[in-house]
């Protein structure tokens, strides 16, 4: 199959506008037909991606399964996936089936909610997919339509609020990337990111620069590294600017909390990853410890503002912040270790975060309310439950022998290559995320069952339980065999490395060589 | 008059015995009675003369010693403007029929504008712009009042009168001004005396010409007219304002600026730039405010002509193709929105309350599907159309090296996006309020569903619409 990645993304679309143009009605069954016409696209969405990890070669760092045809305006409609890309794909396609299934209870406009939610598994997909830098700007910011209406429309009672905070911050933080993607085809002439990765024909300008009577050092390189940067850091969503993350969670309703937490954030790790690395090095290393103290900022910050949260959803909101903050310190530390940690920490977090979203969802469909002290005791009525929660918190803390531990650890050796002070206060951060995620499984799960309102509470149907095995299982075969991932991000991550280090100009390896 | 001339300015000439011959004939006999069907003819007469001018034009044609120019640019325009002239007389004809509004006097003035602007956009001398310009404006300061028994809709008209008439005048003092320090009122004659060094005095006809013809885009310092017009007039009308006129004036400020100026950029490009960003900052905030859906689409389109001004600000044939490109983008994502504020009713009474959107999506799930379409569109997000013509023209200025003016009209862009939100929010957020009528006027509904429906599709190849415009602009700026 020569388009395999244009059918895994498209696919998705195919089925939401099947469900737009063909289903009519609102009553029981055309609300099943929907979710039942959503999850098998999706299903089959996954099945065919596996095609997708069946074909590649981890050892080409290259891209591949390219696909290449003519758009408008000199823009390339071109498709590929490397070794740091075709994980993410997979993940996407691996959870969307899950999403679907636990909102089968939805009620109102079922039909609306699945198309939504296809609709934005295309997009998520085509960001992951796409080699121009165009199309990656439409497929990144075309995923705000769909989700700012699954918070508008489904969402919370606060809904209107958190739909217009996520979209208008993040609009903001993308078009100033656009007008940089914009100047980056202007000077290079071209919009294809492959050969816009290959320094051997593309290298952007970094003499220095006057703005404004400022003095820009890097000029060229600085300036679009930290438009992409505005773009990116909004996305993760980094230290100060992720205060729209925590209200878009708690409104969200729980799929749409899942794939935001679980695929959507990883947008922004993907993009530093792609562009600010590889396309602006000189800028990066000048501004790479910036970098690595706002992230170790969020880490330490985040957990500590988790401690003190009444909501569950936002507690593991800002436990989101904080675990992304791994992720860019990762990134940041510029060492094999560090991006391979981080890479892995986001798979790890999509599978982890998605299931304590879940959690949540299952107590608040039962109960109505995310108040940690509405709940307590409920081991004594739900073990099931229980159990699930507990392995998912453990996770989260990154116990060893979950996927959490090896993208903490990884990320952290690379920073103390970095960095000592870094990880000396990244390293804090652990014990802050034992604090708050044990507090909360005790408040929550364990004591008595002293709430009478909770005396009749069920346990897990096997629904829930049978969307929760795959994620359980993902995350103790990621613990204990991360040579699966690793595996094939490594040389795509060591290519990226070289390519990074070839970049610098002498007198700057010199000092990159001593952190 | 050569036979050659004649034939060059053939469509005008149709139209306007058209338009005459249909002004007497109905007069003389069933006046009002007839006025669907005078609607109906002149529509038809508007596609077959765009068909005529679309696929039978071809290469540079000079009529009347340079008076007026026939190119690919002049083409694009005037397709366009006859094809949304026609598209908005056939959407409107059943909001006007019931509201007892239709009179035969419309379709003909409307006509008669687009002939105007026909000459506007194939103005090749002073004289020539002036009298296409007029034309138009005479028409539609006409067209404005046409409710004569509305406060609304006269004061609306003798508004746009009196600010037009001086919006004129400064036009026709920068006409003097050029023609007393360039010698000669063609635009050929012009831009050859328009080189390098140009005498300040030309450099004031060039600044008051450029003040009339930002008048006539509504931008800013010079919009102050468009949000009381745009909320005054009756529906249709300010449906044919937002369209067509803007097209026409967009392509006169280009054709002006490079068949007659285009030896001193350097000199109009910093008033462009800044009265772009003007319009687009002053667009998207004072949008932000507006309860009437006409008043919020009059600070819309001030915002969107802060952005094909940008493309032209460019200098260049990309920024005059990156504007006109745009333009056609937005007359297309207009008609779809005016169509479906022409649906707006309740218990058969016209709305226009952005409030009475509320909870619209649950009596109307497909036009509301259409309009949320068109409205991403308008605020620019991918993977709309209206996406497109945005990426167009901030290539075009960054490439100018404007860069400062790309940061400022993307950060316009985002708070523009808002308001074009909270219509989104209470069409589908919104509680339930008093819903607004289903309406079967199919007419609309088919202009909303193909617009929206365009807007969505042209990410597939933007319809051809910028290949077009990449002939237009090659033609103005060789």
């Amino acid at each position: 199959m020569d388009n395999v990645l244009s059918f895994v993304t498209f696919l998705p679309t195919v089925a939401a506008v099947v469900l737009l143009l063909f289903l009519r009605g609102e009553d029981e069954v055309a609300q099943l037909n929907a979710k039942r016409l959503a999850l098998f696209a999706t299903v089959i969405t996954f099945l065919l991606s596996l095609f997708i990890l069946a074909q590649f070669d981890a050892n080409d760092t290259g891209f591949q399964m390219v696909e290449e045809a003519d758009w408008i305006m000199g823009l390339k409609y071109k498709m590929g996936v490397d070794g740091i890309s075709v994980l993410f794909v997979l993940l996407t396609t691996f959870l969307m089936p899950l999403v679907i299934w636990s909102a089968w209870d939805v009620k109102v406009r079922v039909k609306e909610y699945m198309i939504a939610f296809l609709l934005l598994e295309t997009l998520m997909l085509g960001v992951f997919c796409a080699l121009d830098i165009m199309l990656f700007y439409l497929f990144f910011e075309a995923g705000l339509i769909p989700m700012f209406l699954i918070i508008g429309i489904w969402g919370g009672k606060d809904r209107i609020y958190a739909a217009f905070k996520f979209f208008l911050y993040t609009f903001l933080g993308s078009v100033l990337m656009l007008v940089a993607m914009i100047a980056m085809y202007i000077y290079s002439g071209t919009t294809d990111i492959a050969t816009m990765l290959d320094p051997s024909q593309v290298q952007f300008p970094s003499d220095d620069l006057t703005v404004l009577g400022f003095q820009i050092v890097g000029g060229f390189q600085t300036l679009a590294f930290l438009a992409f940067f505005a773009s990116f850091a909004v996305k993760m969503p980094m230290w100060p600017v992720h205060t729209w993350l925590p209200d878009a969670h708690v409104q969200a309703p729980t799929a749409g909390s899942v794939v935001l937490a679980a695929i959507l954030l990883k947008m922004g790790g993907y993009g530093f990853l792609r562009f600010s690395l590889p396309m602006f090095p000189i800028a990066t290393e000048l501004l790479s410890t910036f970098v690595l103290w706002l992230s170790v900022i969020a880490i330490v910050y985040a957990s500590l503002v988790a401690l003190v949260q009444e909501d569950m959803k936002k507690l593991i909101a800002y436990s989101s912040v904080a675990h992304m903050g791994y992720v860019t310190a990762g990134i940041f530390s510029l060492n094999q270790q560090g991006l391979d940690g981080a890479i892995f920490q986001m798979i790890s977090h999509g599978f982890i975060s998605g299931a304590l979203f879940l959690c949540v969802g299952v107590i608040y469909d039962r109960m109505h309310t995310r108040e940690i002290d509405a709940f307590g005791g409920l081991v004594n009525r739900m073990p099931a439950y229980a159990l699930i929660f507990m392995f998912f918190t453990m996770a989260n803390v990154g116990l060893p022998g979950t996927s959490g531990f090896v993208g903490e650890f990884l990320t952290l050796v690379g920073m103390f290559k970095a960095n000592t002070w870094i990880a000396l206060v990244a390293t804090s951060g652990v014990i802050f995320s034992a604090a708050y995620a044990l507090w909360l499984y005790r408040r929550v799960v364990l004591g008595d069952l002293i709430k009478e309102s909770l005396k009749a509470i069920t346990d897990m149907t096997a629904r829930e339980k049978w969307i929760m095995a795959p994620l359980v299982a993902m995350t103790l075969l990621l613990g204990v065999y991360p040579s699966l991932v690793l595996d094939i991000i490594g040389p795509s991550v060591s290519a990226l490395i070289d390519n990074y280090t070839a970049a610098l100009p002498t007198d700057m390896v010199a000092t990159a060589a001593s952190h | 008059m050569t036979p050659n001339d004649f034939s060059i300015v053939l469509p005008e000439i149709l139209l306007a015995v058209f338009g005459m011959a249909a002004l007497l004939f109905t007069v003389y006999t069933g006046k009002d009675k007839l006025a669907s069907t005078v609607t109906w003819s002149v529509a038809i007469v508007f596609l077959i003369i765009a068909a005529f001018i679309g696929f039978g034009g071809h290469g540079s044609n000079v009529a009347f010693n340079g008076m007026f120019i026939d190119d690919a640019f002049a083409r694009f325009a005037k397709v366009g403007v006859l094809l949304s002239g026609a598209a908005v007389l056939i959407m409107s004809l059943d909001y006007m029929v019931k509201r007892d509004m239709l009179k035969f006097e419309y379709p003909i003035l409307v006509l008669f504008a687009t002939i105007g602007m026909m000459v506007m956009v194939s103005a090749g001398d002073l004289m020539a712009l002036y009298l296409g310009l007029e034309l138009m404006s005479l028409s539609l300061y006409v067209v404005a009042s046409f409710r004569r028994d509305s406060l609304r809709s006269t004061e609306a008209g003798l508004k746009y009168f009196v600010l037009g008439s001086l919006s004129s005048g400064l036009l026709l003092y920068g006409a003097s001004l050029t023609y007393g320090f360039a010698g000669t009122t063609s635009f050929a004659g012009i831009i050859s005396v328009a080189q390098g060094d140009v005498p300040l005095g030309l450099l004031f006809g060039l600044v008051f010409l450029m003040t009339g013809l930002a008048f006539k885009v509504s931008a800013v310092p010079f919009h102050m007219w468009t949000p009381d017009v745009y909320e005054g007039a009756p529906t249709p009308v300010t449906a044919f304002f937002a369209t067509a006129p803007k097209l026409a004036a967009m392509g006169l400020f280009a054709r002006v600026l490079h068949d007659a100026f285009g030896g001193v950029v350097g000199d109009w490009q910093q008033i462009l730039a800044i009265i772009a960003v003007a319009s687009m900052f002053l667009g998207a905030f004072a949008g932000i405010g507006q309860t009437n859906i006409k008043r919020l689409m009059a600070y819309s389109s001030i915002a969107h002509m802060g952005f094909a001004l940008m493309g032209l600000a460019a200098g260049n044939a990309l920024g005059v193709q990156s504007a006109m490109f745009y333009m056609a983008i937005y007359i297309l994502m207009n008609i779809g929105t005016f169509a479906f504020i022409l649906l707006m009713e309740r218990d058969g009474k016209p709305v226009t309350e952005i409030a009475a959107l509320n909870g619209y999506w649950k009596v109307a799930p497909g036009k509301a599907l259409a309009l949320l379409v068109l409205l991403f569109s308008l605020a620019g997000v991918p993977p709309m159309l209206g996406f497109f013509g945005k990426l167009a023209v901030l290539q075009a200025a960054l490439d100018a090296g404007l860069t400062w003016l790309a940061v400022g009209g993307v950060i316009a862009s985002v708070v523009g996006a808002f308001y074009y939100l909270r219509i989104v929010y209470y069409m589908f957020f919104g509680e339930e309020g008093e819903p607004l009528d289903d309406q079967p006027s199919m007419i609309p509904v088919a202009f909303l569903a193909i617009s929206s429906v365009l807007v969505l599709v042209g990410i597939v190849n933007a319809l051809g619409l910028d290949t077009m415009a990449a002939i237009a602009a090659e033609a103005l700026v060789r």
